[in-house]
């Protein structure tokens, strides 16, 4: 699907601020979220959580908790022994553990009682019998400690994915630059913490019908895993998402809860609903990977990169979920910014005795977009170039590819970091401000949607219908899930243009699988881009019914109808006209009920090497970002007074939810640059050392800096009008720049993320001593590798495919299957 | 658990108001279950996330921490209460217009501690408004839109006659 081009008289709607059309409900309470459910003779239910970071399950006995007086089931990990997972080659989650407990809160049995004191009290009732095997504590425990295994299977020990990608040789490109700099740096995990705890909650009909409202991104997931699960038919299952309270990604796994609520109904024969503790959502987790890197590029003097070898180890925590796609997002990203003529990935998930995780705000690229951009600062430091300069002279040219096979449309990065720098009064500071104080600037770009859906079929990755009403009302159906980030109201304003009508005149339904056709989910920045084209085919389909049909009664040939202020009309005698609703009546008496579909699926893919499933997307967005920090030298305290952010979007849907996602993607970059982290105890336990929103530090008013915004549109012909994603991509550039900041206030080098006060403080005292003035890793791990996947970039000839296979393990084990399911997230 | 239901009256947003609810109960567990007004939600119920604020004689308390039988013969308003005559209250239209409700979940605790704020200071400074609502976290919009929304709804309420500028809904030039 290609451009659609601003019709008769320029955009009316599409691109100015609005109101969402959620608004209203949400500023008087009247917004349902799935805890807001009660429904008549509802129970409750409560899930008991393993205490034990590893460990085989001997013996469970439910029997006195069954005893207790208002409890109606009790169900284990044998009530429910199908396996299941987000992503096709991790089936590895159940929805109680079966045999083995992997984490701390690894869910083990749910209770259904007529009150959550109850079912809470049950929990204690239960008999459980542990035999605790040794955890493991993180990816380099897990590195030196392939036994015992957490899982039976992945690419051997306790290492669940390892990928090994060569754009071309690597070491050639390094033997020809003039500075070769390699560095080491760490991204610790953090959590999306939403201020809604997941919830939902099943009804089982006597007609053998399953409904199930959960605050979920991904119903359509969710609707895939209960049908899996629980081996009912699909058509017999209906799944609501509830406008979800936040999400950022740590609600679009299908979880343990929801199919656990799901038996629970269908055993009872009740109602029964569940709502997580806050410390359960810590449990749930699936948030930022714990990620290690190191770093080697190539430059020329000018600053041009002639090589990049990238290594990552991430820690996966003690399931899948959607690890695989996470692992191959850590290397995807780093050729679309800057031009990158050979690369080198090399990636590794391992598994660990904690939560799992997952996707959270950025999947996988916020961790090696810090460790490119750090690692760039320093080159440009090495080689004496403004590190804004360096950026500007290097950037990936427009319609263009990567050397790892990305097509490149639209790339307004240029834009942004002129734009930042010339508000920030970045020449006038950068090296020239007091001691304390400093400026850093970074970059980024994140995917407008992934191009290959997860589970691999040719159908759309979006769907609309389009019903117009005889009263001129229209009714937009999609899958889409409202997650705040303001998707309903994108469908609205984008059917309100097409059609000429007001987006408050169209009803939004979306996110329930009984009356929407399917969109795959609010994750990977895809729903403006993918629903926004596929509202538009069906509404310029109800467009051209209508307007058949009006011109016949205005006398006038179809092409001459304009629609706009809610009517039709001749655009050459805009008075000669008719209401929406009378032209909507012609076509209906004289074609029946106006109803019409639309929808989208990507274009297809440059790259056709196993792997390159990750990474292509219909279009790229571009930030840069300038922080400020103070640095307290005494206490190793980081402030952060202002950010200055520039976002290439293509074009605003909604300018006013374009603000909002860019200044709460700053918000929570600032948070993970400065101080939020997924804490363990330290020992070999594994306990989440603060499930809770006090100890999980998260930036209040008070840590919450200025932000200066500037929306840079340059309309991409793969997005609806021109729109490219805003959601995420101007996250990833601040950690960066808050790290080159605290170098340029105090001179020392955080290698690793949350920059907290101890580590600024230890760095400190390491230059203070004229020892190296850094904080981060000091080493990467010695790790097997599959022998490389070698695809030629397209400089060096070869058409996107791999010159050899490459898929087999030095160990001889086959690493690859033929055909790698997972295509993206 | 006792099974004796406790009996209190109550000024719930204007109106008064009889409710029986377990001793033990909390105020935001008597709000979301005995009463239905499932508008005050709840991120922590350990009075961490400031999400369960509402007002208790005009004075914001997290109502996770309150037990309902504290409340008898108090004024307590909750975010149904805040529109009147099927008008948005000031706040309510700023937050809606500016976008500093996206999911909206923290939405009713931010706007009754901003009510209580204006209540005693029509004319917060950007950093009086910082401190009162420190205790309130929002995840999805930085804050930003929320101080915005805070003050424009402050200016409205003072009679005067302003709009937002140009580059809070659009961004700089």
């Amino acid at each position: 699907m290609q451009g659609h081009p601003p019709r008769r008289g320029g955009l009316r709607v599409v691109g100015k601020a609005h109101r969402k059309t959620d608004a209203t409900a949400k500023v008087t309470g009247a917004t349902r979220f799935a805890d807001d459910l009660f429904l008549p003779r509802m129970l409750y239910a409560k899930l008991l959580r393993s205490p034990h970071p590893h460990a085989r399950i001997v013996r469970i006995d439910p029997s006195r908790a069954l005893a207790l007086a208002g409890v109606k089931a009790v169900l284990t990990g044998k009530d429910l022994p199908i396996p299941f997972g987000i992503l096709p080659v991790s089936q590895d989650e159940h929805a109680l553990a079966l045999d083995k407990a992997r984490f701390v809160g690894d869910p083990v049995a749910g209770v259904a009682a007529v009150s959550e004191e109850i079912a809470t009290a049950a929990l204690d009732l239960i008999a459980v019998e542990y035999e605790p095997l040794r955890p493991v504590r993180d990816a380099l425990d897990a590195v030196a400690h392939p036994e015992p295994r957490i899982h039976a299977y992945g690419d051997g020990g306790n290492l669940h994915k390892l990928i090994n990608l060569e754009f071309g040789d690597v070491e050639e490109a390094f033997t020809a630059a003039d500075l070769v700099r390699e560095d080491l740096l760490f991204f610790d995990g953090n959590t999306h913490l939403p201020m809604e705890q997941h919830a939902a909650a099943a009804d089982w009909s006597a007609d053998g019908k399953l409904t199930l409202w959960s605050s979920t991104q991904t119903p359509h997931y969710v609707h895939r895993a209960l049908a899996q699960v629980l081996e009912l038919a699909p058509a017999r299952i209906r799944v609501i998402a509830t406008p979800n309270g936040g999400a950022f990604g740590g609600k679009s796994d299908p979880f343990s809860h929801e199919l656990v609520v799901a038996k629970l109904a269908m055993v009872t024969g009740r109602p029964v609903k569940i709502t997580l503790t806050r410390e359960e959502v810590f449990y749930c987790h699936r948030g930022r990977h714990p990620t290690l890197m190191w770093v080697k590029t190539g430059v020329k003097r000018d600053g041009s990169i002639t090589g990049m070898h990238f290594k990552s180890l991430l820690d996966g925590g003690g399931y899948g979920s959607y690890g695989v796609a996470s692992t191959y997002y850590t290397g995807a990203l780093q050729t679309v910014t800057y031009h990158v003529p050979r690369y080198k990935f090399q990636g590794a998930r391992a598994f660990t005795s904690k939560p799992p995780c997952g996707p959270k705000r950025g999947h996988g690229t916020p961790q090696p977009r810090f460790a490119l951009e750090v690692h760039l600062d320093k080159i440009a430091e090495q080689l004496g170039i403004d590190p804004a300069e360096l950026r500007l002279k290097h950037l990936v040219p427009p319609n263009s590819l990567t050397a790892n096979w990305l097509r490149i449309g639209t790339m307004g990065l240029g834009a942004c970091i002129e734009k930042v720098v010339a508000g920030s009064g970045w020449k006038e500071k950068f090296r020239k401000l007091p001691d304390g104080k400093g400026i850093g600037l970074a970059c980024s770009s994140y995917i407008t949607g992934a191009g290959l859906p997860i589970y691999w079929n040719p159908m759309p990755h979006s769907g609309v219908q389009l019903k117009c009403d005889r009263g001129g009302g229209v009714t937009v159906f999609c899958g889409s899930t409202e997650i705040g980030q303001g998707s309903d109201s994108i469908l609205a304003i984008i059917v309100a243009e097409v059609l000429g009508l007001d987006p408050f005149d169209i009803a939004i339904v979306t996110g329930d699988t009984d009356l929407t056709p399917v969109d795959l989910g609010s994750y990977s920045s895809r729903v403006t881009l993918m629903t926004g084209h596929a509202a538009i085919q069906a509404a310029e389909r109800a467009r051209d019914v209508i307007a058949r049909h009006a011109a016949q009664k205005l006398g006038i040939p179809p092409e001459r109808a304009a629609f706009a202020d809610a009517r039709v009309f001749d655009v050459e005698r805009p008075e000669h006209g008719l209401t929406f609703g009378e032209a909507v009546q012609l076509a209906e008496a004289a074609e029946g009920t106006v109803g019409t579909v639309g929808s989208y699926t990507p274009p297809p893919s440059a790259g056709k090497y196993r792997g390159a499933g990750v990474g292509p997307s219909p279009a790229y967005s571009y930030s840069a970002c300038v922080a400020e920090v103070d640095v307290d030298a005494a206490t190793g305290i980081v402030r952060v007074p202002k950010i200055w952010i520039a976002h290439d979007v293509g074009r605003c849907i909604n300018a006013a939810t374009v603000m909002g996602q860019i200044e709460g993607s700053v918000y929570m970059g600032l948070g993970e640059a400065l101080m939020e982290e997924m804490a363990y105890r330290g020992n070999r336990n594994v306990m989440h050392k603060i499930p809770s929103l006090l100890e999980y530090k998260s930036p209040t008013t008070l840590e919450m800096c200025d932000v200066v915004t500037y929306v840079v549109e340059d309309p991409d012909p793969n997005g609806p009008f021109g729109a490219k994603e805003c959601g995420q991509g101007p996250l990833l550039p601040v950690p960066p720049a808050v790290a080159n900041a605290v170098y340029d206030a105090v001179g020392v080098r955080i290698d690793e993320v949350p920059i907290t006060p101890e580590k600024v403080f230890k760095a400190l005292r390491r230059k203070a001593k004229g020892e190296e003035p850094r904080y981060g890793p000091d080493r990467f791990p010695d790790i097997l590798w599959p022998e490389p996947i070698r695809v030629p970039p397209p400089w060096e000839g070869g058409d996107g495919t791999a010159t050899d296979g490459g898929g087999r393990a030095r160990t001889g084990k086959v690493v690859a299957v033929a055909r790698e399911t997972v295509r993206g997230s | 658990m006792p099974d004796t239901k406790a009996k209190i009256a109550l000024e719930l947003n204007g109106e008064p108001v009889e409710v029986a609810f377990a001793p033990h109960k909390t105020l935001l567990e008597v709000l979301r279950e005995d009463l239905g007004l499932t508008g005050t939600k709840h991120g922590c119920e350990l009075g961490e996330c400031g999400t369960c604020t509402v007002l208790v004689d005009g004075v914001p308390v997290l109502s996770c921490l309150v037990l309902g039988l504290a409340c008898a013969g108090r004024r307590v308003k909750t975010v149904e209460g805040m529109a009147e005559g099927g008008k948005l209250h000031p706040l309510q239209h700023a937050f809606a217009e500016l976008g500093a409700a996206q999911c909206g979940y923290c939405t009713p605790a931010f706007l009754l501690a901003a009510e209580a704020l204006l209540a005693a200071n029509p004319r917060p400074t950007r950093d009086d408004i910082k401190q009162a609502l420190a205790g309130n976290l929002c995840r999805c919009t930085g804050y930003i839109k929320i101080y915005e929304a805070v003050e424009w709804a402050a200016a409205q309420l003072r009679g005067e006659d302003a709009q937002p500028a140009r580059e809070v809904l659009y961004g700089h030039p």
